[in-house]
């Protein structure tokens, strides 16, 4: 079977709860990058993906992968968003079954006895996470300015150099 | 006896000890302890977040809308609640008899949920406590330290659980979020091309799953009387069953079985299960107790999840599975065997029976099939019942003229195993831990119990932040007298400790 996202060479994970207020913003984010992709035909180097919560398995899908970039609603990130590289880290988290962008790489690093592809996390602030709520407004306003910094195309560019990046 | 650790004569003179949030389980819990001067523990309760939240979320809502929305109560299992609401609104648009094909494509989704669900708990979260032991170093009892001292065992579990993600994206349209259930069957068949994508690793699958029941006998094997001890409780058992008495996850009558494996009720069709159970409420907690109307609220409960399926099924349609349960059955001498610890291999079996049934799916034809969808007159009723991966669910939908959700009430499989949980944590505290200074590794056999139910307190969300285990002590008037708190790399200590060490 053709599986044409698992071959390109930048992985966007957006990641998030769609029914809970803010948190749903890395599937939104998700949503307006399909947009540009289908409509606009823009980002053609990037392959998709989304779910509630990051997960073990979710490391196989960093294979084959030159840049990671992990999306996700954060209450601590200084508005509107953080840009960060990630690197490889144990998760000691006892909270819940999620594991942290770290940890997935790690999982990676673990697995694939390799280092993981270069990663980066971008941190969307948000202030609510109520079942059933819509994302707040001051958290749409972050998640535009982000999907304007994303647009600019050097983070979803591979032939710009991560050291370019604002 | 366990019964009088529920509810202490006098609380007002005991010390509380709180384990908050609870590890390894999804979403929020606590356990709540009160001890005397000398340690002896005089009550223990669970306490679990309630769902009331999802059944109003879903008010007014279009029914049609519901087994895509419903997705979204869950991280863990939305295909259950997906597969689930589906069926309910299957009786909404009055589709008694799905398609055949709409049928097995359903029951392939719902494998492949149950598959990875399994291999996810198994692995990544009672691996590290069964593999290492309860009391191994905090920093070391994790996934991780998994992958570092049995790196195939923990590659076979990442693997079968992404090709039970696999199996969800090929049928349901995506991987999280998918839309292939419908009411009156689905929205896509599968193609020749996906059904050889699905072959190619299968048997590989099986065996992996076929090394998961190994490795899950010679655990148990290696500390047989322990491990049929511990946690271990009496209690009444209920899942869905075939007509022929087969194991069946996808669609059946409810069977209740006694404690010595006499029958309680059976083939009882699931529209009538408002007859059969009730829901009871505690003062202390904000989550129901289910129970068996006929034997009260006292002896009524029940558990619900693989343990119950696995002793109360008369046999598995699949081969190696059945050979399995037969094993499995042996050790409860004429008995259904009610070591809590028995849920992980009993989990494992269903694991094994899961992967052969996918097999046989993907060499049936009517997958390919385009005859996806029936529909009958509108009902303004619908009930939908599902073997979830952690036990029964229930989904109950009432609907107006205008095809708007009027009422909903879900009863979930952690709703069902309430009062057993609370049970197995009162037998671990009045066993290991009584009389005893808390430490984290005795503290951790009450997270080891509640983990061999797989409970899902979820709430979906991530975003809560990351918080400490915390343990306080308080006074009899609810002044804290002493804290201790496991941080993230495992350490435990007061809180000013933590400050000092950085």
């Amino acid at each position: 079977m053709t599986d044409e996202s698992r071959t390109k060479p930048i992985l966007v994970f957006a990641y998030g709860n769609p029914s809970r207020g803010d948190d749903a913003l890395g599937p939104a984010m998700y949503e307006l990058i399909e947009q540009q992709q289908q409509k606009a035909g823009l980002f053609a180097d990037v392959a998709l993906l989304t779910d509630f919560q990051l997960q073990i398995e979710h490391a196989t899908d960093l294979q084959q992968r030159q840049q990671v970039i992990f999306i996700d609603a954060s209450l601590t990130a200084s508005p509107p968003y953080e840009f960060h590289p990630v690197l490889p880290e144990q998760d000691l988290s006892y909270t819940t079954h999620a594991m942290s962008p770290g940890a997935v790489l790690y999982v990676y690093q673990q697995i694939n006895r390799q280092p993981p592809p270069p990663a980066y996390m971008l941190s969307i602030r948000g202030y609510a996470f109520r079942l059933g709520e819509p994302i707040s407004r001051r958290a749409r306003s972050h998640l535009q300015t982000a999907f304007e910094f994303l647009m600019r195309g050097q983070v979803l560019n591979l032939a710009e150099p991560a050291d370019t990046w604002p | 006896m366990t019964d009088q650790l529920e509810t202490a004569q006098h609380p007002e003179k005991l010390q509380r000890v709180v384990i908050e949030p609870l590890t390894r389980v999804e979403g929020h819990g606590k356990v709540t302890l009160l001890l005397d001067d000398a340690n002896h523990i005089k009550q223990a309760r669970l306490h679990i977040v309630e769902f009331r939240g999802f059944e109003k979320f879903v008010q007014g809502r279009p029914y049609w809308e519901l087994p895509v929305l419903v997705q979204r109560l869950c991280g863990i299992c939305p295909v259950s609640h997906h597969l689930v609401a589906a069926k309910a609104t299957d009786m909404l648009v009055g589709a008694t008899q799905l398609t055949p094909a709409a049928e097995k494509i359903r029951r392939l989704m719902h494998y492949g949920q149950t598959l990875q669900s399994h291999a996810l708990h198994f692995f990544y979260l009672c691996s590290p406590d069964l593999l290492f032991g309860f009391d191994d170093e905090v920093r070391h009892r994790n996934i991780v330290g998994v992958i570092e001292d049995h790196p195939e065992i923990a590659k076979q579990g990442v693997l079968l659980r992404k090709y039970g993600q696999e199996v969800i994206r090929v049928t349901a349209g995506k991987r999280v979020h998918g839309t292939g259930a419908i009411p009156g069957g689905v929205n896509k068949s599968i193609s020749r091309e996906e059904r050889e994508y699905l072959r190619k690793d299968i048997d590989q699958v099986i065996a992996w799953s076929q090394a998961a029941v190994e490795l899950i006998k010679q655990i148990f094997s290696e500390q047989f009387d322990y491990h049929m001890a511990f946690a271990t409780i009496d209690s009444n058992m209920m899942s869905m069953i075939r007509s022929d008495g087969a194991f069946d996850i996808y669609h059946g009558g409810l069977r209740a079985k006694d404690p010595n494996g006499q029958t309680i009720f059976d083939h009882v069709d699931h529209n009538a299960y408002e007859q059969y159970l009730r829901e009871g409420v505690k003062s202390w907690s904000y989550m129901k107790f289910p129970f068996i109307q006929s034997l009260g609220s006292e002896d009524g409960w029940y558990r619900v999840g693989p343990l119950a399926r696995v002793n109360n099924c008369d046999f598995f349609t699949t081969p190696l599975a059945e050979q399995e349960r037969k094993a499995f059955r042996d050790v409860g001498q004429g008995r259904p065997v009610q070591a809590s610890l028995a849920y992980h291999w009993a989990r494992l079996i269903e694991l094994l029976y899961c992967a052969e049934a996918i097999k046989e799916l993907l060499f049936d034809d009517d997958l390919l099939s385009d005859d996806l969808l029936v529909k009958g007159d509108m009902q303004a009723r619908g009930i939908g019942v599902l073997e979830a991966p952690r036990g029964t669910l229930f989904h109950h939908y009432e609907i107006d003229a205008d095809g708007l959700v009027e009422k909903a009430n879900l009863i979930v499989s952690t709703t069902n195993n309430n009062q057993a949980m609370n049970e197995s944590i009162r037998q671990v505290a009045n066993h290991y831990l009584d009389g005893k200074q808390l430490t984290e590794p005795l503290l951790n056999q009450i997270e080891v119990a509640i983990r061999a139910y797989d409970p899902c307190l979820s709430c979906a969300t991530h975003a809560l932040g990351k918080m400490p285990l915390e343990v306080q002590l308080l006074d009899s008037e609810g002044v804290l007298v002493d804290r201790l708190q496991k941080r993230a790399d495992g350490a435990i200590g007061t809180p000013a400790d933590h400050e000092n060490s950085g």
